[in-house]
């Protein structure tokens, strides 16, 4: 691991100085809209910076708890931050069981984790293996449901088993098997249903019936309503603990330009009727170059808020514990893993949305920051999750670490 | 060289110079070491060469040299191999066992060799021409490098055989190989197939510079 941080300080250090070029072009780019398709859209040719504006992968190995840029990680006044568990091969998707274990799933180990406190240390189990993509996580009286990127499947009483868990039995599998966006994100909603997403399997298409949207069914498999249309890819959602409403995050696409469109926080008010616009309208009020012509941003459900430009809008949950300030209390936690399409990086960061008592955005803020330094990733958050005592688990998947963040006391 | 640092020693120390003794016994040791640790890794590596050819240069149909590929990328394809994300017997077995630090190894030996070089056959000029502009129209070296040279996560292109690059683009269309990173299937989702062979046959074609 000592490599990896070596080689992007070294890239970091090289880049500063084709950087400020490279920006320029990109200002001079934005200045006269090249024409829709053109190769030059959002990367200067030639230039030994804007090589490293490629997708971010993470690496396959988790980083040493010693190597962990905890140090560098901003919070505000009174919050603190600390390694809670590490060694998790691209961490990302986190659920909480009723006994206290964490449950951790991603894109690229194949793997479900386990994490368990012995004792104040914390100790990590493989519970399933040889899976594809299981992104998706969901717990519910017991139940652990798995999704990966085309079935769904359970281990029921999976804490009373977790150094001996039974295989996953498959409940629902009637699935595009699309790589592209085909990784899931789970839930179970207020109405005991299990929710997941179905992506668009492109940057910009014309999704089929089947894509771009968000489906709910029974728990047993059976039932399957679509609860939400026109969306491009969602990767976190949340229920408003007061409305019960659904609230997720949207990816909006690629290589339109570089600040535009802006990655979305949406709101289903109307189940079975909500269309949030892709492919047609991106971020509510831009029409797309191609399939735009004809249509109207009006016809599709606006977005609560805009969230940054190609800034990757992840994992979020409603803050409902007590350990933080009473001014974070019904606020939305939210984790951007960061832009790869874009010659400044954004995201990169946890930020706090603060909701009006309609269920409207009243602010969004950063809340943790410090992932990216001099344009390149010292890692990357992708969800987080509230602790029975009021504290926050946000994963890593970059270094394959949890952070815990506390306040006070 | 070890033997070298060893006669010094001896002729200008004499007994009482112990510190220069133990430095000279360390030279031996860290030299001792290296070599055997360069004769580790290329013994780990020499099975590779029966596939992919003399130093990692294939001259066998759709399997692809590997040398001079990106550190980065040589360790994500072993990594998946040994979890087997990718489905190949001869690759899962080859790499079976591997902890991390062989497979790192051996991933940084591979990418300082020499990368392959493009035939010497004549390309055809008008699908050359077909492909630079695909290339373009795709932004393929947005991350690939405008020279195709690859780097972290992406691979070299150029100078890679015309026939692996076809089947690799094809596969990851199809989802046949589902890539690290679904990136190539998201890009490949407009690209046909006629496209794919033309892609092919002007990345197989290209010099790049040598990075290493």
């Amino acid at each position: 691991m000592l490599a990896f941080a070596r080689r992007r300080n070294l890239l970091a250090a090289g880049g500063v100085a084709g950087f400020i070029l490279m920006v320029s072009i990109a200002a001079a780019q934005q200045a006269a809209p090249l024409p829709p398709g053109s190769p030059l859209i959002g990367r200067p040719e030639n230039n030994p910076a804007a090589a490293k504006l490629a997708p971010v992968a993470p690496p396959p190995i988790p980083t040493a708890p010693d190597m962990l840029p905890t140090a560098k990680l901003k919070l505000p006044e009174g919050f603190k931050l600390e390694v809670w568990a590490s060694g998790i091969p691209n961490a990302r998707t986190m659920r909480l069981g009723d006994k206290g274990t964490i449950f951790v799933g991603g894109r690229f180990a194949g793997k479900v984790f386990a994490v368990v406190d012995n004792n104040g240390k914390r100790e990590v189990k493989t519970i399933a293996e040889g899976l594809h993509r299981p992104n998706g996580l969901a717990l519910h009286n017991g139940t652990l449901y798995i999704a990966e990127l085309a079935k769904i499947s359970k281990i029921d009483n999976i804490e009373a088993n977790l150094d001996n868990p039974p295989k996953p039995v498959v409940i629902y599998d009637d699935l595009p098997k699309d790589e592209a966006h085909g990784w899931k994100y789970l839930g179970v909603g207020p109405d005991n249903k299990l929710y997941f997403q179905v992506g668009a399997p492109c940057n910009i298409c014309m999704p089929s019936e089947a894509h771009a949207q968000i489906r709910r069914i029974n728990l047993d498999g059976s039932g399957m309503e679509v609860v939400a249309r026109g969306i491009r890819q969602v990767v976190g959602f949340d229920w408003h603990p007061v409305s019960k409403q659904l609230y997720f995050s949207e990816n909006s696409r690629d290589w339109l330009s570089e600040d535009i469109p802006e990655d979305k926080l949406n709101r289903v008010t109307q189940p079975g009727k909500d269309n949030f616009g892709f492919p047609f309208c991106h971020q509510g009020n831009v029409a797309d170059d191609q399939f735009g012509w004809g249509r109207s941003c009006d016809e599709f459900t606006k977005p609560l808020a805009l969230m940054g430009p190609h800034s990757a809008v992840l994992g979020m949950r409603f803050y409902t514990g007590n350990m933080f300030p009473a001014e974070y209390r019904g606020a939305i936690f939210l984790a951007r893993h960061g832009s790869w399409n874009r010659s400044q990086k954004i995201g990169g960061d946890v930020v706090v949305v603060k909701l009006n008592a309609d269920g409207t955005v009243k602010s969004v803020a950063p809340f943790i920051t410090g992932f990216l330094e001099n344009n390149n990733y010292l890692g990357r958050p992708v969800d987080v999750q509230v602790l029975k005592d009021g504290s926050m688990l946000v994963s890593d998947d970059y270094n394959g670490a949890i952070y815990r963040i506390t306040y006070g006391r | 060289m070890a033997a070298e640092a060893k006669r010094n020693t001896i002729d200008i120390g004499g007994g009482g110079d112990r510190p220069r003794l133990f430095l000279a016994l360390g030279v031996i040791a860290v030299c001792a070491l290296v070599a055997g640790a360069a004769a580790a890794i290329e013994e780990k590596v020499a099975p590779c060469y029966t596939c992919h050819g003399e130093q990692g240069v294939s001259p066998t149909p759709e399997m692809p040299s590997i040398a001079g590929q990106p550190a980065y990328f040589l360790l994500i394809e072993l990594f998946q191999f040994r979890e087997r994300q990718r489905d190949i017997p001869a690759m899962n077995e080859a790499v079976k066992g591997l902890s991390n630090d062989e497979i790192k190894a051996m991933a940084d030996y591979l990418a300082r060799l020499a990368p392959p070089k493009p035939p010497v056959d004549s390309a055809d000029r008008a699908r050359v021409e077909r492909g630079r502009a695909l290339v373009a129209v795709h932004r393929c070296g947005f991350c690939h490098n405008p020279d195709f040279s690859g780097g972290e996560q992406m691979p070299r292109l150029a100078g890679q055989r015309e026939d692996y690059l076809r089947k690799a683009l094809r596969d990851y269309k199809s989802g046949a190989r589902p890539g690290y990173d679904p990136m190539m299937a998201i890009v490949l989702y407009p690209v046909s197939e006629t496209d794919i062979d033309d892609l092919a046959h002007f990345l197989a074609h290209l010099a790049a510079s040598d990075r290493r």
